[in-house]
Parts: structure tokens; sequence; C-alpha cells
């Protein structure tokens, strides 16, 4: 199966969202490299505001990503609630 | 960031559907094919535009807020670079000649991709695909403004920045990027998205922003790896509008697939021979080192790029004719790409050296089924000429390949001892080529390569003629200061000096 991944600078602001994803993607494998961190996971990723939002404190606008995002690999879909990463095959 | 969320009216579909596909309108005055000459000559049948989706769906209103926010950490990072003599900071001042290199060969390249955005942004029929450009088009040109930005703080102190645009136009090694924006530049809409928005951002610029910019952060160099990663966050957008561009033309018409694969065949080898000098930034110019060139394709080449061609597999989307060349290629290239720079490095804006002991140790690791065999006796040789005073210059002229302007350094696919040289008579004359890839470039369109500009011929004509002190003079490059080997340069000199002021009063 294909992997899909997500990386973010490494700083206060993405470590919530981290933990958030890590939560919501039991399968994903975090990769820690110098001022970046690396999220692979197997086929799939989904990203919820509302698991974000319970690990950073405060209501959170998905499209925040954005600030903090590196790259990604995957197609893309989003919602105000879910931001999803996914190969077909 | 403590950002304000306010309570939406909208849901993000319906502000997306309101702020880009309900600003466009139909033509009365003049028809469609008039309004977009060029959306129909390649040859791509689009029956309906409204088909094109955005999955970010960011909006201009957003586009700003976000923009902004990014540019305020840049800027303190900036700042901070500046206040805090940031340029002290990096592991060794031969990291520099990385951001050289970038500098002359690959900002310049978003400044080329800027304006490339802007005219396909006027040139697709759909208003979707037109926001959507629109914003790369700004990104793009805040990319070029925020490398030199960040790297005018180590022109104060460095030599080799002063020249980045007369570089830009002059420098033989830069028309290898300029070459390649040119190529896509002068394409039809779709040919030129499949070169920049899939081949060079999808599948190579991860190459470019990620393991390097992380390396840079690893060499103490926080002003680039700001710039790199604010850059890189933009490309998760381009990437996406990319392969969206792709999927588009492909599920619009049957049709459209063999001409997909001919630029995808094409961009593909074009892009990683442009890159491949990224590999030798890696291997050879980060004094401390994430992660080698060889491992980061593992990741972002053969992982990613595989993913995503068996993904398009279910369009009947094959990988790029040159991936199994490529693949082949990563063992080699870093090394040979620097024994050319070092050999050349009379004529470069940038230093290059000899590894050190300790550097070969590292690629000897890395390169286990290579470098020792076929790279450390070549670099043992030059040393030795080295410390005999008689260091080796190539004074002869490169034999430069027509498609991808790079010199035909590069060896065979399966036999690393000969180097690679292909050639095709066109109108009685004969043109040479550095691989299978790039002659079949050429054949496929000999009437646009015929044209290219080629810096080594074009030496020999007026008004240079020849004078190698000339063509400095017209490159703006200082011989003696800007080039040669690091070992014994001003930047090492002052570089060391400096760092002994800042840790004593003396």
């Amino acid at each position: 199966m294909s992997t899909v991944f997500i990386a973010l600078q490494a700083n206060e602001d993405t470590r919530p969202i981290i933990d958030a994803i890590v939560q919501d993607n039991p399968a994903a494998i975090v990769n820690r490299e110098p001022a970046m961190v690396k999220i692979d996971a197997p086929g799939s990723m989904i990203i919820r505001r509302e698991t974000i939002e319970e690990h950073i404190g405060r209501t959170y606008d998905l499209q925040e990503l954005q600030i903090n995002l590196i790259t990604l690999s995957g197609h893309v879909d989003e919602d105000e609630d879910q931001f999803t990463l996914r190969w077909n095959s | 960031m403590d950002m304000q969320v306010a309570k939406k009216k909208l849901s993000l579909k319906e502000k997306y559907k309101l702020m880009t596909r309900d600003l466009g309108w139909d033509t009365t005055y003049h028809t469609k094919d008039e309004v977009f000459p060029y959306v129909k000559y390649e040859g791509i049948k689009i029956h309906d535009w409204d088909k094109w989706e955005d999955p970010f769906r960011l909006t201009m209103d957003s586009y700003w807020k976000y923009q902004g926010e990014k540019e305020r950490k840049f800027y303190a990072i900036i700042d901070a670079h500046a206040q805090n003599n940031g340029h002290l900071n990096i592991t060794d001042a031969s990291y520099l000649s990385a951001l050289k290199i970038f500098l002359q060969a690959i900002s310049p390249g978003e400044y080329a991709a800027g304006k490339g955005f802007a005219r396909m942004g006027r040139e697709f029929p759909g208003v979707g695909t037109q926001v959507a450009c629109q914003m790369q088009s700004i990104d793009e040109i805040r990319h070029a403004q925020t490398q030199i930005h960040a790297l005018s703080n180590y022109n104060k102190f460095y030599n080799g920045f002063h020249a980045f645009a007369d570089a830009r136009d002059r420098m033989w090694y830069c028309t290898l990027p300029r070459s390649f924006f040119d190529d896509a530049l002068s394409a039809g809409p779709f040919e030129f998205m499949i070169a920049i928005g899939f081949s060079f951002e999808y599948v190579l610029t991860n190459l470019l922003f990620v393991p390097f910019m992380s390396g840079a952060a690893y060499n103490g160099d926080m002003a680039t790896v700001t710039f790199g990663f604010s850059a890189q966050s933009d490309e998760a957008r381009h990437m996406t509008l990319g392969l969206e561009c792709i999927k588009f033309m492909l599920e619009q018409d049957p049709d459209n697939l063999p001409i997909v694969q001919g630029w995808i065949d094409k961009w593909f080898w074009r892009g990683f021979r442009l890159l491949g000098v990224v590999g030798t930034m890696m291997d050879y110019m980060l004094p401390k080192r994430v992660m080698s060139w060889k491992e980061a394709w593992g990741i972002y080449g053969v992982e990613n790029g595989g993913a995503l061609f068996r993904d398009l597999a279910r369009y009947g989307i094959r990988p790029p004719k040159g991936w199994d060349d490529a693949d082949k290629a990563i063992d080699h290239m870093s090394h040979q790409f620097m024994l050319a720079l070092y050999q050349y490095n009379f004529g470069t804006a940038f230093h290059s050296w000899i590894p050190s002991e300790d550097d070969m140790a590292w690629l000897s690791k890395k390169y286990p089924d290579t470098f020792d065999k076929y790279y450390r006796p070549r670099w043992n040789h030059l040393t030795k000429l080295k410390e005999a005073g008689t260091p080796f210059a190539n004074m002869g002229l490169a034999k430069l390949c027509q498609t991808c302007q790079i010199p035909t350094v590069f060896t065979e696919p399966d036999d690393p001892t000969s180097i690679c040289q292909r050639e095709t008579e066109y109108k009685g004359e004969k043109y040479h080529f550095c691989s299978d890839g790039c002659q079949h470039i050429f054949e496929n369109e000999p009437e646009k390569y015929i044209q290219a500009w080629l810096p080594m011929q074009q030496l020999f004509q007026a008004p240079i003629s020849g004078d190698l002190g000339a063509w400095m003079n017209w490159v703006s490059l200082i011989p003696g200061k800007d080039n040669g080997d690091y070992d014994g340069s001003e930047d090492q000199r002052n570089f060391e000096a400096w760092r002994k002021q800042a840790t004593s009063n003396q």
C-alpha cells in the first residue's frame, strides 16, 4: 500500500497538531528530523479539527495548517471538520 | 499563533464557490476561442471546466491572511539573523557555496515560474484554474523576493552573492535552470502545468526544499530554513494544483492520455537533470548532513513518486520513460557533479573543494557500492596533484548537452566507467546529448532546441572571442575571490577570523 505523508515545521504551534494526528491515525509513524516532523501513514490520513481543538485548547480553523505546513503527499480533501490525504491505490 | 476564529456564516465549500466560481463570466463581444487563443492548440480536449476542483478551497481573503502570518514569522527570523550575527552561527563558510548556487540558479527560477503562472492564469478559461494560478504566481514572486532578501545578509560579509542577476543570464551553469523555464514558458498552458505544476512541484521540489532545508537547520542557518519552509508550504498547494490539473485532463477525455504521458516523460527527465545539482549540495556542501541524496531520493523520488504513479495507473499513466535510468544514476551523479565543479572551479561564482577524510568516510558509508570503487581514487589523485603544487584545472571547454545544457559529465546508466554521449544529425548539423532522455526530447521537438543559446559556443563569439578574462568580467565574476578552491579562500579566512572575534574581546 502506498504511503501518504504530511511534514510540519517543528515548533510550538505544531506540537498539539502532531499529537492530534497520532491520536486519530494509530498506524501513523512520526519521523523527527532537524526543524521538521514528517508523519507517514499507510494509504490515508485524517486530520480532524475537533481533535486538534482538544489538544490546543481553543477553536481552530483547519486552514491554519497552511502556516506550518512543509509538504504532503496524496490527494487532498478538505472541509471545515477534516483534512484528508489519500491514495486510491 | 493565537488567531481569532470567527463563527462561519458560510461553509468552506459555499464560500469557495462564491469567491471563485461566481467571479467568472461568459464573453459576449468575442467568442471564447478568441479570448483564450492558446487553450486548444496543444490538442488537449476539455468539455466541462466546472469539473475542475481545488481541494484546498483557499479563497483570496484566507490566502492573504495566512500568507501575511507566514511573512511575519519569516521576517522575525530574518531580523534575528541580522541582529545576532547569524552569519557566524553556521557550521562552516564552505556551506555558503550551496546558498550561492541556490541564489544564482534557483531563485531566478522562482521568478520565472511567477511569470509563467501569471500568463497561465490568463490563458485558462476555467475560473477555478485562474484563481489557483493567480495565487501561485504571487507565491512564486514572494519566494524569489524572500530568498534574495534572506541571502542579502550573507552578501554583506561573503563573496559570490553580489551578481546573481548577471549570473542568471550569463553564467554557464545558470543556463540549466533558465533553459528549463524558457522551455516551459514557451510551451502551451497545459504543458506548462505538467512541466512546473506536476513534474517540478510534485515529483521534484520536495528534494530541494525538504531534506536540504532540514540540512540548513542542522548547519545553523535559520534564515534559509525559514525561507525554504515558508516557500515549501506554498508548494503543498502547488503540488495539489499540478496533480489536480493532471487528473482533470485525464478525466475530461481519453484522447488526452498520450499527450499527457509524453509531457510526463519529457518533464520528469528535464527536472531530474536540473535538480541533480541539489544532490551535490546535500552530499558535499552541507558540513553537517541530515541524509544523503540517495536516501532523499528513496523517500521523495521512489516512495512518493512511486505512490503517485501507482495511483495514476488507473488512467493508463505509466512511470516516466527515464525512471529506471534515474534510479541507476542516483549512486553516481552527486560525485560526478562535484568532480566537475572542482575541475571547473575557476569558472564558477562559488567555491568547491576536495572532500576531507571524514567526508569521504561518510560518502563511503552512504554509497557503499560506488564511492570507494569509482570516486575515492579520483579524489585521492586530485589531492596528490594539489599537494604537489599543481592542482588540476580542466581548461578544456566542456561539451554541452543540447537539451539540458549540462556538460556531458555523466556516465552510461549501466557502465559507470564510460561517459554517456549521444548525437543526432538534424538539417546537416550534429547535436550532442548527455543521455537517451535528452536525445529523445530533442528529437520530438528539434526546431525548439536548435535555437538553444549555449554558453560554451557563445564564449567564442564577439565581443568575448574566447578571452576568459573578458568572460569573467562580463559575468561579474571576480577571479581569486568568488571562485577557486575553498581551501585558502577569502571566505574561509574571514569566517575563521570573525568567529574568533565573536568569542573574545581582543
